[in-house]
């Protein structure tokens, strides 16, 4: 009965003895002495569990580029070392990976969660880490505010500019905005801090033109669909909007399909819109639309091409080539190329072909400007429209499209749309400075940010 | 050798009655909460206090109070991560809502709404028990999650349910660095664990013991079910309370109620079952098992792999976790169905008769 902490103190004797012992079994280029320090860089990714799926193509992608970077002859000379770890979508897990491999290589330059719930647990440690936290398409909307989130960099996108999007789409569709009232938007979301992000916005919105939000939360991990379609066909909504991930996307197609919902009104967020949400569905899932976030499927892309002559045909290639080119692989490819851009530009400021810590890291990231022969340069000519960041603006481009489904492939089916300022702005403004009262954080001046 | 009582003579009913009645077990337990104190904060890096020992101390308090319900007073509940959810959502609350709240008071005060709860879903034990209380239980985990999701109150009209605290600050002592945290936690869990021994040696523990062994008898002799069994409740959901309200403050900083869905709750009874029903020190050992083992796995296999110069992929990695981690509690269940705590008392009793142990 006794011997209280004898349990818990030996294992943890044990551990780190285990633990410390040189874990560095890291993926990829190990970069010569004689060279720059490699920078590293974390993978959180998932090929396990109920979002495998998804997750994987985006690791894929995601790894590939960097493959691809190093072949290129990396940053001005400095080569990229990563190494994996598996979080299998779950925050506790997600945490110690990030610790586990945060001091690494002498430290991560940038961590890239791919999970909404991993985010909010990385925001809090980042700060006192300064390591910055990119979340490429997701993350809390209200992190585009660098003033309040020095450290997150939800760049290209985030759930609000992407809802708003949306409700510009289906207005255009149905003539203008005026033409909204009355109508009825169901939201179907992954009842989870991702799911809700776009809530705030819709509801925004929905004063605004006096159109209806219909909530209806699917649980984790969203195959139990039943009730949530059924109460669809009693309310015909005009439209639906899908917030799903992983398994529950391809399952409210199938339920949109039995119960006889037209896919054409339907409208994924650009986590609901890729291959292995529609795949398996096939041609009942024909006319089923999702935001692009810029970019959709690109197997023509000049930098696939690239990938798959400089990293697939030797034989170094992540994962299927067939998947090359996909939606998902193409958003883990966008995300490697923002942060490897990000140290490109710090490393404009810091000196060409040096080693850059977190905190230039971050400077990198606000001073980001892909115009389009930057982007041409890289091989994402027609992938993506410019970005450019700033200490205020964590964003750096709020333009997406939509694409459709046409049983086969993805194409778009409409021109660029842009998230609108006026709208989105004091949202960011209201719920960031809520955030920094909350933590009691002052924010960041222009000054500050120039250092 | 050293583990050996001859020529020690108990002279007062105190000596004989105290928790570690033998020298050695006490001078060994005071040396090792000082080397916890002392030590580790020297010795170990943030890893290692981040991802694993802040993690280990606080579901130990969890398991702690699941084991106070489940192994001493055998109202099986899996309803434990609900009542984390209610003690860490209560904290917050009262440290936001209320101005010039200290976060300890808050903490504490999380785990007495987790008690009041606990009170309450505790009523139908006094009518059902064994797996149908399991059963009830439930409702608990279930009604908490809708709770904590759906009401707006809660979550402080935070727009994705998430919600988050600053720093915690204990008179003048800013708890932020792994160090502190660790030692913040370290502090609460020995206050608790020698009030738990001490409850359960006690009176009401004895009540709680009396109802698990047989309800009907303890009633015969005088122990009031309701009294017990309700009281059961209260204190094993304020320690889960206290545990969730820590976890959300200081392990995760910012949390939404998927931390502490059912999938916690399982975890904790399996930690009680695992470790040792009834058995403080198992709860111990049972942390140590479900949160280290997963995590020891993971990193060792890809070393395993290398000394057979194998490339091992992260998605084998882990299902071969889940797979050894599976065949370990079904091990550990058959060769030891009372516990990892047991096969250590059975050690302790082995090495008292060393060198010959029958």
């Amino acid at each position: 009965m006794n011997m209280h902490k004898l349990a818990g103190v030996a294992a943890a004797i044990g551990l780190s003895a285990a633990l410390a012992a040189p874990a560095a079994y890291a993926q990829g280029a190990k970069a010569p002495k004689a060279e720059a320090q490699a920078q590293f860089f974390p993978v959180l990714a998932y090929r396990t569990g109920a979002y495998a799926p998804n997750g994987a193509p985006w690791a894929n992608g995601f790894i590939d580029y960097m493959k691809l970077t190093n072949a290129r002859g990396g940053i001005n000379g400095v080569k990229l070392l990563w190494e994996e770890c598996e979080t299998g979508y779950a925050t506790d897990r997600g945490v110690e990976c990030y610790e586990r491999l945060k001091g690494k290589h002498g430290g991560a330059t940038a961590v890239q969660p791919l999970s909404t719930g991993i985010t909010f647990a990385l925001t809090e440690k980042a700060p006192g880490d300064k390591i910055p936290v990119i979340t490429a398409g997701y993350g809390r909307s209200e992190s585009q505010n660098g003033a309040v989130f020095g450290w997150n960099f939800p760049l290209i996108g985030t759930y609000w500019m992407g809802a708003d999007v949306l409700v510009q789409h289906i207005a255009k569709k149905e003539g203008g905005f005026d033409k909204l009232k009355g109508k009825k938007i169901a939201l179907v979301y992954h009842d989870s801090p991702y799911g809700k992000e776009p809530i705030a916005l819709l509801q925004e919105r929905a004063k605004m033109h006096g159109f209806s939000v219909q909530l209806l939360p699917v649980a984790h991990p969203g195959v139990e669909q039943k009730a949530t379609w059924l109460q669809i066909r009693q309310n015909k909504p005009d439209y639906v909007f899908l917030w799903g991930w992983g398994v529950m996307n391809s399952t409210s197609i199938k339920e949109a399909q039995a119960t006889g919902y037209p896919r054409e009104k339907m409208y994924g967020v650009w986590w609901s819109g890729a291959e292995p949400d529609v795949k398996d569905v096939g041609e009942g899932a024909k006319g089923y639309n999702a935001l692009a976030m810029q970019h959709g499927a690109e197997p023509n892309a000049k930098v696939i091409k690239d990938v798959l002559s400089m990293v697939h045909a030797k034989g170094q290639g992540t994962g299927p080539k067939e998947e090359v080119g996909q939606v998902l692989y193409m958003r883990g490819l966008i995300s490697a190329m923002l942060q490897v851009e990000g140290v490109r530009a710090a490393q404009g400021r810091y000196g060409k072909g040096k080693w850059i810590n977190g905190e230039q890291m971050r400077w990198g990231l606000e001073n980001i400007n892909l115009d389009q022969k930057a982007l041409d340069d890289l091989g994402f000519a027609g992938v993506m429209r410019p970005v450019q960041t700033s200490c205020l603006d964590h964003m750096g481009s709020a333009w997406a499209r939509i694409h459709t489904w046409d049983g086969k492939k993805w194409n778009f089916t409409s021109d660029w749309y842009q998230g609108d300022e006026k709208v989105l702005r004091p949202m960011v403004m209201l719920a960031s400075g809520r955030y920094a009262e909350e933590k009691k954080i002052k924010p960041r001046t222009p000054e500050d940010c120039k250092k | 050798m050293f583990y050996r009582e001859n020529g020690q003579f108990k002279t007062t009913y105190q000596s004989d009655q105290q928790i570690f009645p033998i020298p050695q077990d006490r001078w060994i337990i005071l040396g090792i909460v000082a080397f916890a104190f002392l030590g580790i904060p020297l010795l170990v890096d943030e890893y290692l206090f981040r991802a694993i020992l802040i993690p280990f101390l606080i579901l130990s308090l969890a398991a702690l109070g699941v084991n106070i319900l489940v192994g001493y007073c055998g109202q099986i509940t899996l309803g434990a991560g609900a009542f984390m959810a209610v003690g860490a959502y209560a904290a917050y609350n009262f440290l936001i809502r209320v101005s010039g709240m200290p976060a300890l008071g808050a903490i504490l005060l999380g785990g007495l709404t987790a008690a009041a709860v606990g009170i309450v879903f505790g009523i139908p034990s006094l009518r059902v028990r064994g797996l149908y209380l399991a059963v009830a239980t439930l409702a608990a985990q279930f009604f908490c999650d809708w709770a904590f999701l759906r009401v707006k109150w809660f979550t402080n009209d935070s727009s994705s349910g998430s919600v988050s605290v600053a720093d915690i600050n204990l008179l003048g002592w800013t708890i932020d660095s792994p160090t502190d945290k660790y030692l913040f936690c370290l502090g609460i869990l020995v206050v608790f664990s020698l009030a738990a021994k001490n409850l359960v040696r006690g009176s009401i523990g004895r009540q709680w013991m009396a109802i698990r062994d047989m309800d009907v008898a303890a009633t015969v002799i005088g122990i009031r079910p309701m009294y017990a069994k309700l009281s059961a409740f209260a204190v094993s959901s304020f320690y889960v309370g206290v545990a969730g309200a820590l976890w959300g403050f200081v392990h995760l900083g910012s949390w939404e109620p998927a931390a502490f869905s059912i999938d916690r709750s399982f975890q904790l009874l399996f930690m009680v079952i695992i470790g040792g029903m009834g058995s403080i020190v198992g709860s111990f050992f049972g942390a140590a098992f479900i949160v280290i083992l997963p995590i020891f796995l993971n990193q060792m296999l890809p070393l395993v792999g290398d000394l057979f110069a194998l490339e091992v992929s992260i998605a084998l990695v882990s299902h071969v976790e889940i797979m050894i981690f599976g065949a370990l509690i079904v091990f550990f269940l058959i060769v030891e169905p009372h516990g990892i705590a047991r096969l250590w008392s059975t050690g302790r009793e082995k090495l008292r008769l060393w060198p010959f142990p029958h």
